[in-house]
């Protein structure tokens, strides 16, 4: 018996290491149960003919025999400072990173492999120019003592240097999620209004007119499962969710059947948006979203990675989404600025909420006309700014000057501000943002 | 920093006429279906009507396309390219050059008998919009590699 760990050694002192054998299975996932139940229902009915069995039994041969070649192709090593991983057998497919450049390691369990004891690890290198580097799935205990490995090499470490496993590295937790607002909030969201609308319906018709839900009931069904199984993908993806403050960055830790825990370093941080929906401004809540840079990703499986958007704090109260982005973005600037009255003819809805406000090194805007959204940009993170100017504005002298960043769904627009006003920012912000990246360059470097 | 006075580059006048040479190839194909349409259901009537309102159109076209053209503009600073273009919806983009990512020049068939190009600067935004269509081919050449060149000299990390 093997002691724990000791693949993941060996692979770190240069032999080339296969993944674990049941990979193939995990990653199939979902797949497999759908096999099973398409493969077992007929064979409950009747056999009928001997020839639908023997299909059967060669479609469970051959998938079995390619999940065996995709387990037997694919390993991986460390090799004079890269990580190396190989994968395919016609299309050979050959990765390399180098450890100084890892930035973060997370560590995500789908529900099957937590059953089987089994972790997959994404190694993301500086720069967000790549995908992650994926290991799934490896044993728990190999995850982790890689992990641990991989982050103190990445900094410089020997490899025979070895790091206490257990020992606590700086880390402040910031926020823990609380179940019971999580739910209220997901029983408050579109797709949780829907179905609660959706089984009221369903409810009355049978009690009313039974013919009609009986008619409707296979739609209706489809509809429901549809619309929980959303749900569910987003509770587990906000339950028990962690936030907390260390060394590398900002460790994100959530799940409740598959989890997952992520660290962001600071610089992925593009901008981050607070929202608060209209429903929740009643009983105080905000949510928290931040933006990471991240390659679009393809595939089932990228699920995680494809939500550039992360969720830091899916439901709370005000104060506690304001102190989390203080503590994140400490001196992101507090006084606005309110837009001209005149603003008011062109968004009526929106002027409530419109305003902005930026320092040396932050840049905040609010905007929206039912929920009200807060987006704060790093101005060092700023690509291109720009100035529109609608035919409205043009007649009332009015502009907007959006801010661009490299995160693709938060967009921070200082919205209706005076002609004038707007002409300056084009001016200054340019000016601003090149001195807020060299601040950044010689703080780093 | 105060800036001195900006100079402000059109694209080639050739992109007038190309963008003219679409407008009219667009509206006769337009008139030809309407008056056949017309025809084949019988009516001259119909026919002389719609096909002055294709033509209204078609002119209408012509001057918007004209209008766009002469709106679009570029200019080169110290530290970053202004791109400005739009009759209805003016927008001005502002890219510092340490923040360009790479520099595209593409022609398509009809460009390339115009001896013209495309020039587009891409950052690590989707929302950037740094489009110049219609330079002169070598001033296209000229614009990317000075672009590339000071992207280079002043690059930065993410």
């Amino acid at each position: 018996m093997e002691p724990a760990g000791a693949r993941a050694m060996a692979g770190l002192a240069g032999t080339w290491q296969r993944l674990h054998p049941l990979s193939p299975l995990v990653r199939a996932g979902r797949g497999v149960f759908a096999i099973v139940v398409i493969l077992l229902l007929p064979a409950s009915h009747n056999s009928g003919s001997s020839t639908n069995d023997w299909l059967h039994v060669i479609v469970l041969v051959v998938a079995f025999l390619l999940a065996g070649i995709s387990w037997l192709v694919t390993r991986w090593r460390i090799e004079d400072g890269d990580l190396r991983m190989e994968s395919g057998l016609i299309r050979r497919t050959s990765e390399r990173f180098p450890l100084s450049q890892i930035q973060a390691i997370d560590t995500v369990r789908p529900g099957l492999a937590r059953v089987l004891g089994l972790a997959e690890l994404r190694i993301r290198v500086a720069g967000g120019s790549r995908r992650a580097g994926r290991l799934a799935y490896l044993t728990s205990a190999d995850a982790e003592v890689l992990r641990v490995r991989l982050l103190a090499m990445s900094r410089g470490a020997a490899v025979a240097a070895a790091p206490d496993v257990s020992a606590p590295a700086f880390e402040r937790t910031l926020i823990t999620v609380e179940s019971g607002p999580l739910l209220a909030s997901l029983m408050l969201s579109g797709p949780g209004l829907l179905l609660e609308l959706l089984a009221l319906a369903l409810f009355l018709a049978a009690i009313l007119a039974p013919t009609v839900a009986a008619g409707a009931a296979t739609t209706a069904a489809l509809a429901l499962v549809v619309l929980v199984i959303h749900l569910f993908q987003r509770l587990n993806g906000s339950y028990g969710l962690t936030v907390s403050e260390t060394g590398m960055g900002l460790r994100v830790r959530a799940g409740l059947i598959e989890t997952s825990d992520e660290t962001i370093p600071g610089a992925r941080i593009q901008a981050i948006r607070m929202v608060e929906p209209f429903l929740w401004r009643m009983l105080g809540w905000c949510r928290v979203e931040v933006d990471v840079a991240s390659q679009k990703s393809r595939g089932r499986q990228d699920r995680l990675e494809a939500r550039a958007v992360r969720s830091l704090l899916p439901v709370g109260p005000r104060g506690q989404g304001l102190a989390l982005v203080a503590t994140i973005f400490p001196e992101a600037p507090h006084e606005r600025l309110v837009p001209p009255a005149r603003a008011r003819l062109k968004s009526p809805l929106r002027y409530g909420r419109l305003s902005w406000a930026a320092n040396d090194r932050f840049a905040v805007t609010t905007s929206g006309r039912l929920r009200r959204a807060t987006d704060w940009v790093p101005l060092a993170k700023v690509q291109s700014i720009r100035r529109v100017e609608g035919p409205v504005q043009r007649a009332l002298a009015l502009a907007s000057v959006h801010l661009d960043t490299a995160g693709r769904r938060v967009h921070a627009v200082v919205r209706d501000r005076d002609r004038e006003e707007a002409a300056r920012l084009l001016e200054e912000l340019p000016d601003r943002c090149r001195h807020a990246r060299r601040l950044e360059v010689a703080g780093r470097g | 920093m105060a800036a001195g006075p900006l100079t402000w580059y059109s694209p080639s006048p050739r992109l007038r006429t190309l963008r003219r040479l679409e407008v009219w190839a667009v509206t006769l194909a337009a008139l030809a279906v309407v008056i056949g349409a017309s025809l084949a259901a019988g009516s001259t009537a119909a026919a002389a009507i719609c096909a002055a309102c294709v033509a209204f159109a078609g002119l209408l076209a012509d001057y918007v396309a004209g209008r766009r053209v002469r709106a679009w503009g570029y200019a080169e600073r110290a530290e970053d390219l202004l791109v400005r273009r739009g009759v209805m919806f003016r927008r001005t983009s502002v890219i510092p050059y340490g923040r360009m990512q790479y520099v595209e020049v593409a022609a398509g068939p009809l460009e390339r008998a115009f001896g013209l190009a495309t020039v587009q600067m891409h950052t690590a935004a989707a929302a950037s919009d740094a489009r110049i269509p219609g330079l002169a081919a070598d001033e296209a050449a000229r614009l990317r590699d000075q672009l590339t060149a000071l992207g280079e000299s002043h690059a930065m990390g993410l």
